[in-house]
Formats: C-alpha cells, sequence, structure tokens
C-alpha cells in the first residue's frame, strides 16, 4: 500500500480523482478525436515512473474517429490483462507539438506495492538515487 | 556649415544631396536619413515599435528619426567617416509614427533595422543596440519597446530553449493537463534540512515540481550544497512515494559564471531534472547557461527577478513581450509570464500576449494583446509560462480558461499555508485541477460553472474544501498600469 495521499501511483491526468467510468472515459476519448488526435491503449505490469514504454495493445487508431471503438479496444485489452496497468494514450500530429498530448491510467492491479528509494551512499555526503518497484522482483506477467 | 531645418520647409527630410549632406555641423535626424515614411520593411529587417514621449516642442517623426538614429549609427553631428561605410545600410529608419490613443503626448514609432546590424545569436548586441543609449536621449521624456519583429533569418542563429515544452513533457511523462508547483516558502531562513522537509511534502502531496525562490543562493543559513543535497532527497522520496517523475528548480544563480557553473554540475549530479537562474544574471550568462543545459539533458527554468525595473512602467522600458521573445530565443524552458488574476500586475489580454509568445510556433498581429508584428519562430521549441503569485485552487477555472494546458500554474501560499498542511495544500490544488481539466474536456463551461465543479469536487475531498473556505473569496482586483492602448487611428505621418 503506497502511503501518498492517493494510495496508489498518481502518473496521468486523473489519478487523484474517483476512477473515470466507461462513460467518463467516452467522452474524454470524443473529446481528444475532436481535436485530431489518434488513440492508442497500452499496459505494463512495469509502472516505473522512468519506464516510457509501455507495451502498445495495438498500434493507434489513427482512422479511428468512433469513440465506440477506441472503447472496445480498451475492454479487449481489460480481458486480457485485468491486474495490469493500463493507459489511454492521445497522439498529437501537429507539427510542433508530434507528442502524446492526453495520457491517464484506466485500469489497475487491486493492490499497488510502489517503489521504495535505494540510497547509495558517494563521495562524502552525495547520495546516488535508485527508484526501485517492490512489484518487478517478480518475472514479467507475475506481478500483481 | 549644415543647419537643422524645421519640418515643414523644404530640405526637412532626408538631404539627398550628398555634399550638402556631409558638410560639417549638426542636422536634423530626419535630414540624415533616419526617416522615410515610403520605407517599405524587408522580410530580413528587425521591426521595432517604440511608444516615445518627445520632450515639449519636439516633432513627433524627428523624435522617432532620433530613436532609430540613436538606436542604429548616428552621432550628434555629421561625421565624413560615414562616407567610407554603405552608411545607408546601417541607418535604423523610422516609417511610421502614430498617436497613441488617449495618451496624448505619447507616439507610436516603428522602426526597421538591416539584417547587418547584429551580430548572429546574440542578444547582448541586439539590447546593446535597440535598449542601449536611446533609452537615455534627452530630446525623449520617455521611450518605451513596445514589441519586436525578429526575422526568420536573425531567429535561426539562436538555439532557444534547451528542453522547450514537449520534450519537457515528454520526459517528465505528464500530458493534457497544466503542471503544478509551488515556491518553498518562507523564502528565507530554512535551514536545509527544513527546506527539504517542505519539498518532500509538497511533492509527495501531488505537485509535480517544487521550487527555489529567486533570492535563495548561499546565505548564511543555508549553504547551496546543503539545499541541493536535501532538496535531492525530497525529490527521490516523493517520487517513489508516487511513481511519478518530480523536480525541484535548483536556483544555480551566482555571483561569478564559474559558481554557476559549478552549482549546476552539482545539481547534475544529484540527478535533478531541472535548474533554476534568475534574469538579473544577464543575457551572456543566460545563454552561456542555456548552452551547458543543452549539453547535459538539463530543463532551464527562468525566474524573471528584476523585470519590473524594464517593463513596468508604461510609458518608458521594455515592454515583458519583448523579454519573453529574447528570452525565447536565448533559450530558457520556463519563464515567469504573469497570472491576470494573481497578486502581481497583469491585464488578462496583456498576459496572454506573453503567453502566446512563448508557445506559438506562429504569433499572429493581435493588438488587444499587445502583438503589434506577426513574428516566425521558424519551428524554435517552446517555452513553458508559469504563473505564480498570490494564485490558489479556487481560480482554477480561471486559470484554465485563460492558459490552457501548457503552463505551470504555482500555488506557494497556497499549498503551504493550507490549514491542514503542506501535502494537504498539494492535493487541493491537484484535485482542483484534475477536476477541471475533465470537466473542460467533457464539454463544460468551465468559465461559468467552475466554482460549482469546484464544489462537487471538494464533496469528497476535505483539503480542497478547506482550501475553498480559506481562499476561496480572496482576489486580487486591481487596475492593471500595462494595458495595449492600441486603436486604428489614423496615422500622423
Amino acid at each position: 500500500m503506497m502511503t501518498n495521499p492517493t494510495g496508489r501511483i498518481t502518473q496521468g491526468q486523473f489519478s487523484f480523482l474517483p476512477d473515470l467510468t466507461d462513460e467518463e472515459i467516452t467522452l474524454q476519448i470524443e473529446y481528444g478525436l475532436k481535436k485530431g488526435y489518434a488513440w492508442s491503449v497500452e499496459y505494463t505490469d512495469d509502472p516505473h515512473p522512468r519506464n516510457t514504454y509501455w507495451e502498445m495493445f495495438g498500434m493507434p487508431m489513427f482512422d479511428l474517429a468512433d469513440p465506440a471503438g477506441v472503447m472496445m479496444e480498451l475492454q479487449a485489452c481489460r480481458k486480457t490483462f485485468p491486474n495490469h496497468y493500463i493507459r489511454m494514450m492521445a497522439f498529437d500530429s501537429t507539427r510542433g507539438v508530434e507528442s502524446i498530448a492526453m495520457s491517464f491510467i484506466v485500469n489497475r492491479p487491486a493492490s499497488e506495492p510502489g517503489f521504495g528509494v535505494v540510497r547509495q551512499e558517494i563521495n562524502g555526503r552525495s547520495l546516488r538515487y535508485t527508484v526501485h518497484s517492490y512489484a518487478t522482483d517478480k518475472p514479467e506477467g507475475q506481478r500483481y | 556649415m549644415n543647419k537643422p531645418t524645421e519640418p515643414g520647409v523644404t530640405g526637412a527630410d532626408q538631404i539627398l544631396d550628398k555634399k550638402q549632406r556631409y558638410s560639417a555641423g549638426v542636422l536634423k535626424y530626419r535630414q540624415m536619413g533616419y526617416w522615410d515614411a515610403d520605407y517599405s520593411p524587408k522580410d530580413t529587417d528587425t521591426l521595432c515599435l517604440f511608444r516615445i514621449t518627445p520632450q515639449e516642442g519636439v516633432d513627433p517623426i524627428e523624435a522617432a528619426a532620433a530613436v532609430a538614429g540613436e538606436s542604429s549609427t548616428a552621432t550628434w553631428t555629421v561625421v565624413w567617416t560615414d562616407r567610407l561605410t554603405a552608411c545607408d545600410s546601417y541607418r535604423a529608419k523610422a516609417y511610421k509614427v502614430e498617436p497613441v490613443p488617449n495618451n496624448p503626448g505619447q507616439y507610436f514609432a516603428w522602426v526597421a533595422y538591416d539584417i547587418i546590424l547584429f551580430e548572429e545569436g546574440s542578444i547582448a548586441n541586439i539590447t546593446a543596440s535597440l535598449i542601449g543609449n536611446v533609452f537615455s536621449f534627452k530630446p525623449l521624456k520617455a521611450a518605451r519597446l513596445e514589441d519586436i519583429r525578429m526575422p526568420v533569418a536573425l531567429v535561426k542563429t539562436f538555439k532557444g530553449p534547451p528542453t522547450g515544452l514537449v520534450v519537457e513533457r515528454e520526459r517528465l511523462d505528464k500530458f493534457g493537463r497544466p503542471l503544478l508547483g509551488a515556491t518553498t516558502k518562507p523564502k528565507l531562513g530554512l535551514s536545509g534540512r527544513n527546506y527539504g522537509r517542505v519539498i518532500y511534502e509538497g511533492l509527495k502531496g501531488g505537485l509535480d515540481f517544487m521550487k527555489d525562490d529567486e533570492n535563495i543562493n548561499s546565505q548564511p543559513f543555508m549553504h547551496w550544497r546543503d539545499r541541493f543535497l536535501y532538496v535531492m532527497d525530497g525529490v527521490n522520496k516523493a517520487s517513489a512515494a508516487t511513481g511519478e517523475v518530480k523536480g525541484s528548480y535548483l536556483n544555480v544563480t551566482g555571483a561569478t559564471m564559474e559558481d554557476i557553473y559549478e552549482r549546476a554540475e552539482f545539481a547534475k549530479e544529484l540527478g535533478s531534472v531541472v535548474i533554476m537562474v534568475d534574469l538579473i544574471i544577464g543575457w551572456s550568462a543566460i545563454q552561456s547557461i542555456a548552452n551547458w543545459a543543452r549539453k547535459h539533458d538539463m530543463i532551464v527554468h527562468m525566474h524573471r527577478a528584476g523585470h519590473g525595473t524594464y517593463t513596468r512602467q508604461k510609458n518608458h522600458g521594455v515592454s515583458f513581450r519583448v523579454m519573453a521573445k529574447w528570452l525565447r530565443l536565448a533559450g530558457v524552458d520556463h519563464l515567469h509570464t504573469g497570472t491576470a488574476v494573481g497578486k502581481l500586475e497583469g491585464d488578462p489580454m496583456t498576459v496572454q500576449g506573453y503567453y502566446n509568445v512563448c508557445r506559438d510556433s506562429y504569433t499572429k498581429t493581435d493588438y488587444p494583446r499587445g502583438l503589434f508584428f506577426d513574428q516566425d519562430w521558424a519551428d524554435m521549441r517552446k517555452v513553458m509560462p508559469v504563473a505564480s503569485g498570490g494564485i490558489h485552487a479556487g481560480q482554477m477555472h480561471q486559470l484554465i480558461d485563460l492558459f490552457g494546458d501548457d503552463v505551470i500554474l504555482q500555488f506557494g501560499g497556497g499549498t503551504i499555508g493550507h490549514p491542514a498542511g503542506i501535502q494537504a495544500g498539494a492535493v487541493a490544488n491537484r484535485v482542483a485541477l484534475e477536476s477541471m481539466v475533465k470537466a473542460r474536456n467533457e464539454g463544460k463551461d468551465i468559465k461559468n460553472e467552475g466554482p460549482e465543479i469546484l464544489r462537487k469536487a471538494a464533496q469528497t475531498c476535505t483539503p480542497l474544501k478547506q482550501a475553498l473556505d480559506t481562499w476561496g473569496e480572496i482576489s486580487f482586483n486591481y487596475a492593471s498600469t500595462d494595458t495595449s492602448d492600441y486603436a486604428v487611428t489614423p496615422s500622423v505621418a
């Protein structure tokens, strides 16, 4: 159990709010589609803050304009990985942006053990820090 | 001998006969070639708009020509050595003068500068001309550089922000919402150990960044190395506690460039994602630290300490929109650009103009926002604006409505002064932020429904309720001293 005020990993746009319902997720997807973003579903069992590349549940849905289709992908991902972290990512291809425009978590494991800090004492009072995930001591697929 | 001629008299404009032009003596600036009403600016020219207040009896066109002259090649008398040069290229040209609406005695003067006048990639050089001697020039009571258009050819000689707001978000893994920060308080007096406590609590509570204040360097109560060591322990501990990338702007401002580099190196060794400098270190130092930051994957936070001495008075100095343009070129990633709704100076439209300058790919002329020129940024990276100073969670809807997502909202007092503690203050701000972004995306009219959205979010979030009960009614409604003053009016020339 993590001890921050939410008791869980707080990555993404909406981690401090109650979990979004499917209706609420659909509204966010609609907003992104209106802006011209392409949605993608990603999942992982290694939510380290520097783990940039979560697994892609298929490719970004560039030509999909219907939120229901995006939700179907999310449901399929949830069915396959019910205990993984799953996030919705929206890509903006506008010149000068060409990056992620939205990102929020839509599925979590029941228990989130979180991370510890490993301090390595070096050079006088200096420290070298490692953020270590308790879950990743176990192999992939057996972590949550 | 040459003698100045009054306007309206034959010979009041540029003297074309070379023998007559270069006879020893004194001429009007407009006779010397610094005024050309027919001049059509080239794409490669730098264009400046000055607001000038000529002394009593000084003709506005002559005053404008004098500004062009004194910010380029002129001296007070005719010199024959001009004739050794392609002197017409070096003369800036005033080409339009208009009275400032509703401000008797003040005039807008447009001046064009040829590209040969400036060294490539040097803000110091640009400023030495444009805001140099001319600002002490006696025939003017006051002068203000209101806006500037720099040609793409000049823009491309600058490297710009070391990281830029797009890459910053990728490094931090934070998208689709404003970032949240807080400045550690009290500004002065905390020991390193006590200081790090504030950092840890704020970040663990939900902020993305904490911040050193502008005047915290290495005073007797806290040596800079102590501050960095304790702060980074707080940052890393909070990162582990939340699973998010966190940062704290380590102020590396020091007495010399050597001190600044030494502090920046230590911040890098400790794994900080961001360093901070104050505007008062000067243009050359800013460009130097930007180069260092590019080499070391560092975000540079710019605190605009001291800008008010240039920017605040409407009749004299340099508008902040010009400072923001220069800072984007010089290379900063974060820039304090005002809040419009907080305790510090700022008319909302004018402040939005500063934000546009930081974030646009192409800034369009927008008179109500004080933008007098189009500015093509030539794909230069974008600066993340920072809103800081007397803002609180109860204004979240106004802030997001005014500034959108690409901004850092800093609630210093609004976090640390929370009745239930720093973590609770951070929670209140983060919940207010996420609720408002979510509601906006769902299609709600946050400008009008904002207070209701916050009240609803507070029903399930006690810290937000406490914040709204404490500060909900606080606002700073003073008349702004800096609005754009522009209205389309007939030209005097």
